[in-house]
Formats: structure tokens, sequence, C-alpha cells
């Protein structure tokens, strides 16, 4: 190397390491509201994620240890790990994040190569594949009133020898299905959401993780961590989709505030739409790729055969990054007026 | 049926008076393609292709007739570059054509030269300046180190000199990092 | 007095460090021994030698002079004896060595005859020749000519002169301590470049962590009848170049391709002024600088060292120290390594590697060890985080640039204004992976030059050879149309000579025999002239011979140097 001598002291494992840290709160209150299923998710997905991303490596005749140092794998897996539900088997899990690292991560050229979100292809994949096993989520303790323990929770992800009724104590309907199912059932918004389920702006339990999200986002902002444009684009598009649909037909689409308060909205903001890789680059290019993500979210969760469109509406942005960044290069210092678009 | 019918031909006809006659009205003179692949090649005009000189084995190549590997002083470069004109897979150079040196020019040895001429004949793009029984010298801005000076000689007073880099032609070379360990 | 600062986008704050060579005060380096002074110092053409080898020269005598427009003188930079002409390795990342005039000093350190400058009453374009002449050029780093730049052009003025004490990189203070003991001849130099120019507002910009260069600049902008404003500016890196300076004190930008002066700009280093007024006020040419040494040395300070100087010899003025790994020229954000004489990897390097001299653009000589500049971690892939993209002051897309030069795709490098990067160093300094990005941004400038080079090499030779057989083919046919001439001739006479009765001699074949004959009888004498020539006329041989043969190698030498000369187009290029 010649120029510069100099180096700052940022590193990718740094960002990777505040990522990590950021979603801490999040699974904290996770914990605290849905029982500790979670954490023995999290922990499965690190380990496989770890373990495939050190073979792939290997395989792939790189340096195992200063690539596995990135910690870009562990986010991979806790960021798939909270997309899916609390209590999903494990092999559901390991399929997800294996897909995520060997497919979506190193077939494409490993990290800095994806053009999709690694995590996001994971969620994708599975919940197309095993879309029955992906809605056994562990409803708030507040109202299924049935604490599982650690060993428990294991117990169930693991096949172990668990009494169908305790499953079905534990898991329930999220305010997302509940909205969902209601609204094919002809019930009005209004009638859906006197359901306990929904608590005060977003669901029963779920909008307590959202903010703790929030939090998480809001830290890894002022630490420059990430910057302001996708989050804000995407919760912009979030916020204007849903309003305007729901200022259209009150009765039948759910109000803005709620889905701008669910858990997986502040997520993707703050968490998985700010992916640099797969993302758009430029100032004007993040904005639209997020506004773009924030909308599609919300049409594909009115519309769409899923019960949530973020990763499916994320995967779609990733296609178009590359054509929104040639569109919206910026202008160069001593350019006159706006610069060509070829 | 019978409608259909018609209305195809008389589709497929009014579209091939207008190919017809486009054909006519934007002719191209020349063989563009040709030119395309004469401003790749080198300009070396040196023949080791087996044309004599570079744009007859442009026309060559533009006619099919010619690989597009018979091109040392080109390099892998050059037959990238016209694999990428023409669409066709590159292909390494066919050595048989020669292999590819470093940028040469020819020097004569003063010292040696009866000043016979058969050089500057020999030379495709007159680079080489003198007269009968005067001594010759080549100019070296307008060598191209093509070696077609070498056989004629009598006396074999010319050599190759590889061109040193100087200051002013001086690269930058690429980065060098040892991300993946070289198997 | 407040003036409203513009906040240029991007840029870095790396630790400044100039605290350790700033607290000294400037001492003169002692004369050399021996001093090389390369002909190639500044942009442009390089300068051509006008003395030989065995002269007496003084100190301040011209010794290359300059070639063209964008040239620069080069003098003696003390009095002694040429002792060679020839490429010594230059203070260059290449490392290649270039022609350089080595003078052997005689201690008197004599001047030749100096006179001020009467610049008032001079022609501007007199003065500026005469400038160009005393090897003036710009001390900030890019050592354009400077004369170039004093010239208003078109307009007839230049209505803001920019005096540039940013000093914006880490380590180097040259600037600072110039400031703070010599603003009296800094401004002097520009009111000389004032009066050049025409300019009606002086701005001095410095960077506001040299309270001690503001106020002393300051102190003596107040003993001048004219107004010079001197701004304290925000420390960011690189706030000292340019065009981000122009930018902080006016908003404005330099528009792309084009000069400062085109938007009634012209920005000089504070160096540049003093050695200006050293010139005008004092008839001295450029023969020294102030270098600041500093980094892993015992006493880090500034220099007023001789232009030619051995670097070697002003580390160990400032006290070398073991665990050298490297000696930079300039800082550490842009600045070039040295060529260092023995490989590193069969002893560590010392002080005395740095064997080349101090140039003009030599203003920091930047000593490296492991524990001031770690070895850089290793590369990661890029991520696209775009830290680079908010860091680089030319408004680029440093991630979308490095992905094309690393492809091979220089045209959408160029598309994506690859030239209008400045090499600053900020996208390379912010990136979490560790990517060497500026190598490949100057790796893709020089490939796309070297490819435009080529280009115009195999446009020549299409044309010369296209012409070649335009010029054949007229040949031939202007032959085949004397021919039948003969012919017709030819006939005539054999009908006359058939009526006389005699045979035609056999023409047709002799004409190649006969030339065959000459070749082969040219090589005989060449071959005879080879084997008489070697070993009979080298021993001795009389004074007058020796000098009659020197005399024709000379010539043929100068010939031969005249076909090998590259065009001075191509070298402008």
């Amino acid at each position: 190397m010649t120029a510069p001598s100099l180096h700052g002291r940022d590193s990718v494992t740094r960002i990777m390491a505040w990522v990590l840290g950021a979603l801490v709160p999040g699974i904290a209150v996770y914990v605290w509201l849905f029982g500790p299923g979670i954490l023995v998710t999290l922990a499965l997905a690190t380990v496989t994620a770890v373990a495939a991303e050190a073979a792939m490596l290997k395989m792939r005749g790189y340096p195992v240890r200063p690539f596995l140092s990135d910690l870009s794998a562990v986010v991979t897996a806790w960021l798939l790990a909270l997309s899916l539900p609390a209590l999903a088997p494990w092999w559901l899990i390991v399929t997800g994040t294996l897909f995520a690292i060997v497919v979506a991560k190193h077939l494409y050229g490993g990290l800095g190569q994806n053009i999709f979100n690694p995590a996001m292809v994971g969620y994708a994949v599975l919940i197309i594949s095993f879309p029955v096993q992906m809605t056994h989520w562990p409803g708030p303790l507040e109202l299924t009133q049935t604490a599982l323990t650690l060993g428990q929770s294991a117990a169930i992800i693991f096949g172990g020898d668990v009494p169908r009724a305790t499953l079905d104590a534990v898991t329930m309907a999220t305010p997302l299905d509940t909205l969902r199912t209601g609204l094919l059932q002809q019930h009005t918004v209004d009638e859906i959401v006197r359901a306990p389920i929904f608590g005060h702006v977003g669901g029963t339990g779920f909008e307590w993780l959202a903010f703790a999200f929030w939090l998480g986002g809001l830290i890894l902002w002022a630490r420059r961590i990430i910057g302001w444009h996708v989050p804000m684009a995407f919760l912009l598009g979030v916020l204007l989709t849903a309003g305007c649909l729901h200022f259209y037909d009150t009765d039948r689409y759910g109000s803005a505030l709620f889905h701008f308060f669910a858990p997986s909205v502040a997520l993707a903001a703050f968490f998985i739409a700010t992916d640099p890789v797969s993302g758009a680059t430029t100032p004007r290019g993040k904005l639209v790729f997020g506004f773009g993500a924030g909308m599609l979210t919300i049409v594909i969760r009115t519309w769409g055969g899923f019960p949530d469109g973020v990763a499916f509406a994320i995967l779609l942005m990733n296609i178009c990054a590359p054509l929104i960044d040639q569109y919206t290069q910026p202008r160069v210092y001593g350019e006159a007026g706006r610069r060509r678009n070829t | 049926m019978l409608s259909a019918i018609g209305v195809m031909v008389a589709l497929a006809l009014v579209i091939g008076l207008a190919l017809g006659w486009s054909a006519i009205r934007f002719r191209v003179e020349g063989n563009p393609l040709a030119e395309k692949i004469d401003a790749i090649l080198p300009q070396t005009q040196c023949g080791q292709c087996g044309f004599p000189g570079c744009k007859p084995y442009a026309e060559a190549i533009a006619k099919g007739e010619a690989d597009i590997n018979q091109c040392p002083p080109g390099g892998e470069d050059g037959v990238k570059k016209l694999a990428e004109l023409l669409g066709v897979e590159p292909k390494p150079l066919d050595e048989s054509h020669g292999a590819p040196k470093p940028r040469s020019v020819a020097l004569i040895d003063e010292q040696t030269c009866i000043g016979c001429t058969l050089c500057i004949q020999a030379c495709p793009v007159d680079a080489i300046v003198g007269a009968a029984k005067q001594m010759h010298t080549i100019v070296a801005d307008e060598c191209t180190g093509c070696e077609l000076c070498l056989p004629p000689c009598p006396v074999d007073c010319i050599a190759m000199v590889p061109v040193a880099e100087d200051l002013p032609h001086w690269k930058w070379k690429h980065p060098v990092i040892p991300l993946k360990r070289v198997a | 007095m407040s003036r409203e600062l513009f906040r240029f986008k991007g840029g870095v704050h790396p630790p400044d460090h100039k605290a350790e060579s700033s607290g000294r005060p400037i001492h003169a380096a002692p004369l050399p021994r021996q001093l090389t002074i390369p002909l190639r110092q500044h942009i442009g053409n390089p300068a051509k030698p006008v003395v030989k080898v065995g002269d007496h020269v003084r100190k301040g005598q011209l010794i290359g002079e300059a070639d063209g427009t964008i040239s620069a003188a080069v003098h003696a930079s003390s009095s002694g004896t040429v002792t060679a002409i020839e490429p010594r390795t230059l203070p260059h990342a290449s490392g290649l060595p270039d022609l350089c005039i080595v003078i052997d000093t005689d201690g008197r350190d004599e001047w030749v005859a100096r006179a001020p400058l009467d610049y008032r009453n001079l022609p501007p374009a007199e003065l500026r020749m005469t400038l160009r002449d005393m090897g003036l050029a710009g001390l900030g780093g890019a050592v354009f000519p400077s004369a170039v730049k004093l010239d208003p052009g078109a307009q007839g003025a230049c209505p803001t002169l920019i005096v540039n004490g940013g000093e914006c990189e880490p380590w180097i203070t040259c600037d600072d301590v110039l400031m703070r003991y010599r603003a009296d001849d800094i401004l002097r130099g520009v009111t000389v470049m004032r009066d050049l120019l025409g300019s009606t507002e002086i701005l001095v910009g410095i960077e506001d962590n040299k309270p001690e260069a503001i106020a002393a600049m300051r102190a003596a902008a107040a003993k001048l009848d004219y107004a010079v404003e001197v701004v304290p500016v925000p420390a960011v890196y690189p706030g000292g170049g340019a065009k981000q300076m122009i930018e902080t004190l006016t908003g404005k930008q330099v528009p792309t391709g084009r000069l400062s002066t085109d938007i009634g700009i012209q920005v000089f280093n504070v160096g540049t002024a003093y050695a200006l007024a050293r010139a005008v006020f004092h008839g001295e040419p450029m023969v020294s600088r102030l270098v600041t040494v500093t980094g892993h040395v015992l006493r880090p300070q500034n220099f007023e060292v001789l232009i030619g100087t051995p670097m070697r010899a002003l580390i160990e003025l400032a006290g070398d120290r073991d665990g050298v790994t490297g000696v930079l020229m300039g800082g550490p954000m842009m600045g070039v390594p040295m060529p260092l004489a023995a490989p590193a990897a069969e002893r560590a390097p010392r002080a005395e590697d740095a064997d080349v001299p101090v140039v003009k653009a030599t203003n920091c000589i930047l000593v490296q060890s492991r524990e001031l500049f770690p070895p850089p971690p290793p590369v990661l892939p890029c991520i696209r985080c775009t830290r680079c993209a908010d860091a680089c002051p030319a408004e680029l897309q440093p991630q979308d640039l490095y992905r094309f030069i690393k492809a091979g795709d220089f045209g959408r490098a160029q598309e994506y204004h690859l030239f209008d990067c400045i090499e600053c160093g900020c996208c390379s300094y912010v990136c979490p992976s560790h990517i060497p990005l500026v190598d490949y941004y100057r790796y893709g400038k020089s490939e796309i030059w070297a490819r435009e080079r080529e280009k115009r090499a195999a446009d020549l030779a299409r044309e010369r050879h296209e012409f070649r057989q335009f010029r054949l083919e007229r040949e031939k046919q202007e032959k085949a149309e004397k021919l039948a001439a003969k012919a017709a001739a030819k006939r005539a006479e054999l009908a006359a000579e058939a009526a006389a009765g005699t045979p035609p001699p056999a023409a047709a074949d002799g004409d190649a025999d006969a030339k065959k004959a000459l070749i082969a009888a040219a090589l005989a004498r060449a071959q005879a002239k080879k084997t008489q020539a070697a070993p009979k006329n080298t021993d001795d041989l009389s004074l007058g011979q020796q000098r009659e043969i020197e005399a024709i190698e000379a010539r043929r030498a100068k010939i031969r140097e005249l076909a090998r000369k590259p065009l001075a187009s191509e070298e402008d290029a």
C-alpha cells in the first residue's frame, strides 16, 4: 500500500458488533414478553451460521479467521432468528440459516458480493417451503398466561415430546395474522382490533418489542453506524402507503400507526434494509430504496398471500438497487447542474 | 380464415418492402466491422498473423477467414477485446504465430550499417531515415517494433531494444492484496 | 471581521501530530558535501542542463533552463563543481532514476551576483519570464510553475487572491513555522502577486489549529497599506487543498476541468509567496525551502534546506533512531514512500537508505516506525457501506470507482469521474475494510493514460502505414509509366538498330544481378572495415586523433539522441 499511511479505527467487525449490540435491547424485551425461547433460536442460528461460514471460507480457499471475525455471519443469523417464530423447530432454523449463508451469501461470492440480503433469502425460502411451521408464534405472556422455561422451549424446538396442549397454549396468531384473517372474514378493522392481541398502538407486547428495536436503531444512527436515509425513507414509505389506504377505507385497511409500530417494520427499517451490501449506495438512491421497500411491505401485507411483506419487499428492492444507483448518481464536485443519466 | 391469411401476407409484404428499401437507403459503404477490428489491432504491421499488415488481417477476421488469436503484439488482451466485439468466446493466443514480447524498438548499430537501404524498404511505417550509402537511423517514436527490418539487413546491424520504463511513462501497479491464498 | 465560511463536503479528522515539530524554530541545515539536483522537479517539461561536468558553479547559478512555458529553471543550491550529469534515483514513488546534476560543494557557498527586481517597472510578461527562469514553482505540493499562475489571463485581472496556509496534512508544520517567523516576507510576496494579478480581495486561509501562525500573519497584515484578511478555517483534512480552501472561503466550486482563475480566484501556498518575495526583493532564485523532518526521529523540527540535499543527512540531523520502517516524502495521507536503497528484507531500513535528494516538492520527511504507523489490518471485501462516499471531498462514489477499476472497466470509471479524484486518501482512511482505494485510483488513472498513449501510437502507425501503401502504389504507377515510355523509346531504337544489324544486350536480368553484386561488394567492404578498424586504431593514438574520434562519437550520439527523443507534444500530455 502506498497511500495513505494512516487509517481510521473503523472496521467491519466494529460495525457488525454495533449492529449486534443494538439488537440486544430488542432481544431482552423479547425474552421478557415472550419467554426465553428466542434465546435457543438465536443460539442455534448463530452456531449454524458460524459453522457454515467457516466451512464455506475453507472450501473457497479464503483465510478463515480474519473473515470469520468480521461477525457478518452472526448478524445474518440473528436477523433471521428474530424473523422466525420463536418456537420454530430446529430443522427450520438450520435450513434457513444454511440457505442464507451458503446459497445467498457464499455462492454469490461471499461478503460484499451478495445481491440479496442473506437473512431475507433464508426467511423467504422458509416461508415458501414451510408455511405452516412458520406460523407457530408464541403469544405474549400477558395473554397466554403460560410461561415456558428455557428447557421447555428447547424441548419444543428440538422436537422433544411436548404435549400438543402446551404448544397450543403458548402459540397464538400474531396481530398481523389476526388482522388478515379478520378482514378475510369480512370483519371491519374496528371490530378486529378489539381483540385482546391488539394493544395501544400495535399488538399487545409486540409494540414494546417494536420500541426496543427503535431504540437499537436510534443508537446505531447516533453512532453513525447507519445513515438516516434508509430507515427514514422506509418508515415514511410504510406510513404514507398505510395511511393512504386507511384514509381511503378505514374499515378495510389497518391504521398506519398499527403498521408503523409493528416490530417487523422497526427491525426492517433499522437493521435489515440498512444492509449496505445489497442496498443502494447513493444518497438519493438510499431514499428511493428505503421508500420502495416500505411501500412494498404494506402492499404485500395488504394484498399478498403471506402474513408479512418485509422479506419480499426488501428482496424486490435488492433487485432494483443497481438500477437505482445508476439513475441517482450524485453531482460531483465542480459539476454544474444535474448529471447525465446514461 | 382467408382474411387472416390475407392480413398476414399483406403484413409480410409491407414489412418486406420496408426492409428492402432500408437496406438500400441506409446502406453503409465499406466494411464497418473491419474498421472496428482494425481499431483494436495494435497497428504494428508486423505480419505475424500471416497477412500483410493489420488492415488485411482485420478484413480477413471480418469475413470469417481468419481467427482472432493470431496477433501476438495484441496479446491476450487484444484477443479478449476482439472476442468482445465479435461476440465470441475468447481463446488463447495461437503460439504458431509467435509469442507476445515486451514492446521494443529497433536500433541500428551505426558502426556496422553499410547504407544498403534494404531495411528502409522493409519498414512498414517509414520509421527509418537514411539514404543509399548513408548511415540509417530509426525514429524510435515511430517504430512499432515489428522486426520486419531484421531479416533483410545483410550485416545484422539492427537490434531490438526493449522500451525501458522511464519517469514520464511510469505506471502505478495494480495493488497487490493477499486476500485469498494462492492454492 | 468575521466572515461566512462554507463547509466543503466530506473530509476526515486524523490526529494532527503538529506539536512534535512546530515548537522548534527554523534551523538552517548545514551544507552537504554533495548536492543532487534533479532536472524534473515540477509539473511540465523538465529543465535542460546548461552546464558541463567539471564546470564550477556558484550558488544561485542557472544550471538547467526552463523548456517551454510550463516549465521552471533549476539552479545550483551552493557553489562547487559539477561532477556528474546522469540519471539518479528521484524522490518519487516509482524509484526510477532521472537526469540530475550532481555538484560537489566547495564549502564557500558563494552567491552569484544578485540584484532585486524592479518589478513595478517591468512589463508583467517579462517579469513572469524572469520568475520562470528563477525556478519559481508552487511549494504546496503540486509544484506547478508559478509564473504561469501569475498570469491573470484574458480577463486582465483575478479579483480574489487566496493565500493558502491551510496545511491540513498531519505531521507537517513547515508552512506553520514559516508563517510564525517570516510573516512579513510572505506578505511582501503576496503584494507582488496582488500587483501582477490585479486582485482586490486578498484572503489568507489558515486552519484554526495554528493560532500562533494566525496571530503572526494578522500582525504582519496590519502593517500593510491594503487589506489582507486572515481567516481561521476549521481544521478538516483536506481543507488545505486548493479547491477545498476556495470552497471554504468563498462557497464557490471550481467547475470540473476548468481552472480556478475561470471563476476569478487564484490560490498560492504561503511558501510560494515567501519564495516569490526572496526572488523579487533579493534576486534569489529558488535554491532552498523549509522541510519538516518528523515522525520517528529524536528531534522533530523544521529545517531550511538547500534543494538537492540528501534526505538521509536531514534525518541524521534530526537524530535518527532504530526501528525505522519507511520514509515518506510529504504527510501520512498523501505522502509517497521513498525508495530505500537496501531491500527491507535483508535488514531493518536505516536513515542512510533514504538516498534521495530534497526537491522543491519536499515539504516533509516523515520517518515511519511500527509504533507510529502500524501496518494496516488485513484487507476485507468492500461491503459498500459508503463511508468513503461520505468522506470524499470530490463528492465521488469511491466504492463504485473501486469496483470498476478492479473489474478493468476503465471506461465506466472515467464516466464516474475518476479524474476528479484528488487522491487525498480520505476514502482509504475511513474504509472499514481497509481497502487501499487510492492505490486503485492511481493504477486506474495511469492505466487509462497508458492506453491513450498506446492508442495514439497505434493511430500514428496506421496513418504512416497507410501513407506508405499509398506511396508505394504511386511509385509503382510512376515506374510503370516510365517503363512504358522507356520501352517505347527502346522499341524505336531497336527498330533503328535492327535496321543496322547489331544484337541487343541482355538488360533485364543484368539489372538485378548488378544490384546484388553491389551489395555484396559493400558487404565485403564492411567486413573488411570491421576487422581492420577495431584492433588497429585504438592503441597509441595521437591526441589529435583522439579528439577527432571523440567529436565523431559525440555527433553520432547526438543523432541517436535526436532520433530517440520523444516528441515534445507527447510529453506535455
